[in-house]
């Protein structure tokens, strides 16, 4: 069996907010570089191929599975997971809050990457229906929650940051 | 005093989880640790004849290969049940840590420990197997013929087991004049838990002992089981289970604890994890058992039944797991649902060639409300009767007791919760509208109910204990051995000791990791069992812990025991309601006293000898596009009589989890096998159809509320119950909407493409 | 961690081209959602892999001085389907992309790894095929342009040579201008799925919206590589808009397409779902371009 050669490449990229680099392995994934070098527990694998949601992070304010993106191309941008939604007194934000308050999490596993993904849907600053949503967020299995609350706490952010009453 | 329970208060857990400093198994594995992969076997049945592990040697970063000729030669069981101590009662212990005959495409021949997960990989791929290759068999009746491949050496014609049940005189009753006869047969899938985190486990040796953190539901259990199989005194295992994304009964057996604590070991107890990969997930962990069932019933005119019989077929797959324990549990629902005065019914547990089937949500009850309340539909079509008011006929009555279990229907609930669900979703009106449809585009409405029954007495065991352990502020901490899974046992628990032990929720702290070393003995998150058996060692236990704090709140206010209370944390003289002081001032100074320290704490075993039913119903709507074959799921409402609800805002969000699979069993989901070579087809989250966020309609849910009199809380079993009744609920909806009954889920577009075709309804 | 022999990351097309001529065993790899998956599998392991990710010069949607569509190969799904001149004037390709997967899978997958990959279920691939588009393939030797039906050679096999890359998906203006189209994804669930069938129909009306001028359909999964029904296509050119022509269209697609037996789905029931779906996709183009049946 031939050896891989060994290569190393160091990554400048910001994460949550802060320039970072590191030197990573150029077969890391995002996932694996975000949980093994930066111990960021909130990006999970669930089926590390792209079909569960649950290694979700935001790109360049966009939604991708980290476990098919690699390390290396993490290079110059800006990369957001769950941790960097937090107040720096511990407060949660908006959506997250509304996940607690809504009963949207069970086991937990997959709320980080819908939590992330429900960012980049509340950061657009638009108005949407229940079906779209619905497809905004369908990039993410979930076992325990049927989905329900996990749309009402969306809704509910959603229409707190437009300023509008929660239609009934 | 502020009542905790019945209120929707914030799971205790949720910023954790919101934050992602929940910890998981992977989350809490040292970087260092060692990577175990196992080589599976690629041929459904046969004997390895050789393994060449040199090429995988070779690998470089690769520590050690292990094959089934050195793993030891000991048998053991898997399934998540308590121990018996009598023989006969045990579980069939059929399962090595790898094995030479091989008996399901990915069962397990060897295993790699190396440095990393890709020369792992790599290693796994150089591990070059020869089989003699045996023929297999999938299917659960032609595994029962003579001749039929041999999959245990110790089972006749692969038969697991059998029982029966008796009533009446069936023969005899079938004879009298002017009955109705219908019979079908009700084909129900594999399928899987599909939990997002996978399974893993890691393991190392300390102190000479081993110790295995994994995802698991039963840690109690997997102690025993890891013993067992690495013949280990029990007390040298130590299980920890941390916060695990998700089970549904898949972890509650003992999955690859016991291999990776042997790898550990064969590595001079160096840290070793064992992931399964979601593809590995779905074949070899477990399975929920695809089960064939034959219903003839014979009615009256007036819709009473004269005599029925039932026989069912279930596929167990490759190893025993928690065997005849699922399709006995959904046989003998089918008596009591529908009281007979003549049954007789069957039911047989068959080893096939397929993965090995355990427990899943539900437990053989969603099967088993596939293929009954299938059929009720189809009485009602025989008869031109109203499937509500047959079942309003014909539903177990308050009052019935099981001679068995001796659980009693105590509350009207049937009738309470159809009419809920009636209201909800607007049934009568519908169904009359529904009515002689034509178009290519036809709506319909369908109901099924379910039976269900709490925890596992008088079938095994049933017994909880906790702790209690009083801080200097008056605060405590409380464990049991029963685990949060993700519904939500830690914050109903809470709920539970904050009002029976008089402290304000806030000051409640659950101890949310099990550990085998610390924690008390509970068997774990099974059954449905959690909230009601737990319940009564809280309520002991708190009871105890309250003595204890009022004696000493005696010694301290010298006011006798019978006129002290304590209520929110403050101890009260109940004569005039004065608070004499707060709990945490009595503790302090009981801990740090000169005269009589005293460090309060409580601990206690509660043996549980009751079970409780806990029934409901689903209603749907479906619009079928005929031509296109597809089924647009309208609406799905369930309505639950679980007791006394603890926490109706986590009630309510586990049966919409349970409403989602249903959906899923219902219409789409079904681990497939190729016919030729028995490998499985579509074991990965793209082509294994679970439910996505645009597959479901709203999920509607009700809840009847008869407090259960057995439990201290009022509580019965909530976990699996939603997962019973959806999918012969859509089934039915189909039904009345097109008239055509299909007799197997999932009802995918391929299924309806051919049943539209015999109708007529399709003509190409 | 991937199993890798090792990584080549392009900096410019050019670059790329270097690297394919020196590395001609290496893979291409584009957004990762095809290849990163196949290396996970064991498929692809142990490969090297050149990657084109960063290759921002390939990326975007423009109109060239012609008034071609012009679609940069590594353009992700969701970014066509928001484009504003996707939206004027090939809305049904942002529509169809827009049922790949889900939205991370919209996000990291583009529409060159989307073609190159030659598969049939592709959801760019049929619409492709139905509004005639153009690959245009840069290598050593400089821009080569080919139709999308020549491209793909074979299931899993397009024609991508020696140190090519493809750099951009065209659409005339011929082929785009009055033409109005609509995708059906037929599929087991409502999203992260791939498409059982995938049936494209658009339409070009005469100015007074009562004949049909051209139909063109295409499917993906109704053979080894996506195809055109050039039989049903020939039926309703030049013939008056009804829902008879609609019903007559979609039974000649028989004519031409062979959808295979496989555990996803069966023949006969491919066959089925085709014909109702070039029906209703049919209706619908018409409808949006203004016709009424």
């Amino acid at each position: 069996m031939e050896r891989h050669e060994m290569q190393y490449q160091t990554v400048h990229f910001n994460l949550n907010g802060e320039d970072v680099e590191r030197t990573v392995d150029v077969r890391a994934s995002l996932t694996d570089m975000l949980r093994n070098d930066f111990r960021m527990t909130s990006v999970k694998k669930g089926c590390e191929v792209g079909e569960c949601g649950a290694c979700n992070v935001l790109i360049n304010g966009e939604a991708f599975n980290s476990c098919i993106y690699l390390a290396v191309w993490a290079e110059g941008k800006k990369v957001r997971t769950l941790e960097g939604l937090l107040g720096p007194n511990g407060e949660l934000s908006d959506i997250q809050q509304a996940f607690v308050d809504e009963a949207a999490i069970q086991c937990g596993f997959c709320s980080p990457g819908f939590i992330l993904t429900a960012v980049e849907i509340l950061e657009s600053g638009r108005e949407y229906t229940d079906a779209e949503l619905r497809k905004l967020l369908s990039g993410h299995l979930c076992r325990c929650t049927g989905y329900e609350n996990i749309l009402r706490a969306v809704k509910k952010t959603m229409y707190k940051r437009l300023g509008k009453e929660l239609p009934q | 005093m502020s009542k905790s329970v019945g209120k929707s208060v914030t799971r205790v857990d949720a910023y954790e989880k919101a934050t992602g400093r929940a910890k998981y198994m992977d989350d809490l594995c040292g970087r260092e640790a060692l990577i175990a992969k196992i080589c599976h076997s690629t041929i459904a049945h046969g004997f390895v004849k050789s393994v060449d592990t040199a090429a995988a040697e070779a690998v470089p970063g690769v520590v050690k290969v292990l094959t089934c000729f050195d793993a030891p030669d000991i048998e053991f069981p898997t399934a998540g049940h308590p121990w018996s101590t009598d023989p006969h009662h045990q579980d069939v212990a059929d399962r090595k840590l790898l094995n030479q005959h091989v008996r399901y495409y990915g069962d397990e021949v060897a295993v790699v420990i190396a440095g990393d997960e890709v020369a792992a990989a790599q290693a796994v791929r150089a591990i070059r197997v020869e089989y003699e290759e045996l023929p297999f068999v999938l299917d659960v009746q032609e595994a029962m013929k003579d001749g039929a491949p041999q999959i245990q050496e110790r089972c006749q014609n692969n038969i697991l087991a059998h029982s029966d049940v008796r009533r009446g005189d069936y023969e005899a009753a079938r004879q009298e004049p002017g009955l109705i006869r219908v019979e079908g047969w009700y084909d129900t899938p594999t399928v899987q838990h599909c939990h997002i985190e996978n399974h893993g486990c890691f393991a190392y040796e300390e102190a000479g002992r081993m110790v295995v953190v994994s995802s698991t539901q039963i840690p109690h259990i997997v102690r025993r089981v890891v013993g067992q199989a690495l013949g280990l005194p029990w007390g040298k295992v130590r299980i920890i289970k941390p916060y695990i994304g998700g089970g549904f009964g898949n972890k509650q057996d003992a999955l690859y604890e016991p291999l990776c604590a042997w790898c550990c070991a064969q590595v001079g107890g160096r840290l070793v994890k064992l992931e399964c990969s979601r593809e590995e997930t779905f074949v070899s962990n477990r399975v929920r058992h695809a089960i064939r069932t034959h219903i003839i019933s014979y009615v009256r005119p007036d819709g009473t039944l004269a005599a029925r019989k039932l026989e069912a077929f279930s596929n167990q797959g490759a190893y025993a797991s928690h065997g005849h324990g699922i399709v006995a549990k959904g046989m003998n629902a089918f008596p009591q649902l529908y009281p007979c005065p003549n049954v007789e019914c069957d039911s047989w547990t068959v080893y096939t060639n397929r993965p090995s089937a355990g427990a899943m949500r539900g437990y053989g009850i969603p099967q088993a409300m596939f293929a009954g309340e299938s059929h009720i539909d189809d009485i009602c079509q025989a008869l031109h009767m109203s499937p509500l008011e047959f079942r309003r006929k014909n539903l177990m009555p308050m009052g019935y007791v099981d001679g068995f279990s001796k659980n009693e229907l105590y509350s009207d609930t049937f009738h309470q919760c159809m009419d809920k669900a009636l209201e909800m979703l607007d049934y009568r009106k519908k169904f009359e509208e529904y009515q002689n449809q034509d178009g290519p585009v036809r709506r319909g409405v369908g109901l099924a109910v379910f039976w269900y029954n709490t925890a596992v007495w008088p079938i095994s065991l049933e017994s909880s204990s906790c702790r209690m352990v009083l801080n200097q502020d008056g605060s405590l901490q409380f464990q049991t051995g029963e685990t949060e899974i993700g519904q939500g046992c830690d914050t109903a628990y809470s709920q539970m000791v904050a009002d029976a032990v008089g402290v304000p929720l806030g000051d409640v702290h659950v101890v949310s990791t099990q550990d085998t070393d610390v924690t008390p003995f509970g068997t774990g998150a099974y059954a449905s069992r959690q909230t009601y058996i737990g319940g009564f060692s809280i309520m002991q236990t708190a009871l105890a812990l309250r003595e204890r704090i009022l004696a000493v709140a005696h010694e301290q206010t010298r006011m006798p025991v019978s006129n002290l209370d304590l209520v929110d944390g403050q101890i009260v003289r109940k004569s005039d309601g004065r608070i004499l002081k707060s709990l945490g001032d009595l503790a302090t100074e009981s801990l740090y006293s000169l005269e009589h320290s005293q460090h309060i704490t409580a601990e206690t075993t509660a043996q549980i000898k009751s079970n409780a039913y806990s029934f409901g119903c689903s209603f749907a709507e479906v619009e079928v596009d005929i031509p296109m074959c597809k089924v647009n799921l309208l609406r799905l409402v369930n309505v639950h009589d679980c007791g006394t609800l603890i926490n109706p805002a986590l009630a309510e969000a586990q049966v919409h989890g349970g409403m989602s699979m249903a959906i899923g069993y219902g219409l789409s989901e079904e681990l497939k096998f190729d016919e030729k070579t028995g490998k499985p087809l579509n074991n990965n989250l793209l082509d294994y159809k679970l439910s996505t966020f645009m597959d479901h309609p709203a999920l509607e849910v009700g809840f009847v509320e008869n407090p259960e009199p057995t439990s201290p809380y009022g509580t019965k079993a909530l976990g699996e119950p939603p997962a019973c009744s959806g999918a012969p609920a859509i089934r039915n909806a189909i039904l009345n909407a097109t008239g055509v009954a299909i007799d197997s889920c999932p009802i995918t577009p391929h299924v309806l493409y051919r049943k539209f075709k015999e109708a007529g309804l399709i003509n190409d | 961690m991937y199993d890798m022999k090792a990584l080549y990351q392009a900096k410019s097309v050019k670059d790329a081209v270097a690297l394919r001529l020196a590395h001609p065993g290496a893979q291409v790899i584009a957004g990762g959602s095809d290849v990163l998956v196949q290396m996970r599998e064991g498929k692809r392991a142990g490969a090297e892999l050149i990657s084109i990710q960063a290759l921002d010069e390939i990326r975007g949607v423009s109109l060239d001085t012609d008034g071609t569509l012009r679609i940069g190969s590594m353009t992700s799904f969701s970014h066509i389907t928001r484009d504003p001149l996707i939206q004027t004037y090939i809305n049904v390709l942002g529509e169809a992309v827009d049922q790949v997967g889900g939205p991370q899978i919209r996000n990291i997958g583009t529409i060159g790894g989307n073609t190159c990959n030659g598969v049939t279920s592709a959801d760019s691939a049929s619409t492709l095929h139905a509004w005639d588009a153009v690959v245009e393939l840069t290598g050593p030797g400089g821009v080569r342009r080919q139709s999308i039906q020549e491209f793909y050679i074979k299931a899993g096999k397009v024609d991508l040579r020696e140190g090519e890359i493809q750099t951009a998906i065209l659409i005339s203006k011929e082929s785009y201008e009055n033409c109005f189209g609509h995708y059906i994804k037929y599929a087991m669930r409502n999203a992260m799925d791939i498409a059982t069938l995938g049936t494209s129909v658009n339409v070009r009306l005469s100015a007074d919206k009562k004949t049909v001028e051209r139909a063109r359909v295409a499917f993906g999964v109704a053979g080894p590589v996506p195809l055109r029904a050039g039989t049903a296509e020939r039926l309703a050119a030049g013939q008056p808009v009804s829902l008879e022509l609609a019903e007559q269209f979609a039974q000649t697609v028989k004519e031409d397409i062979n959808p295979r037996d496989s555990w996803r789905a069966a023949k006969d029931f491919r066959l089925h779902i085709a014909v109702e779906s070039a029906k209703r996709a049919f209706i619908e183009s018409v409808r949006l371009a203004g016709g009424v049946l």
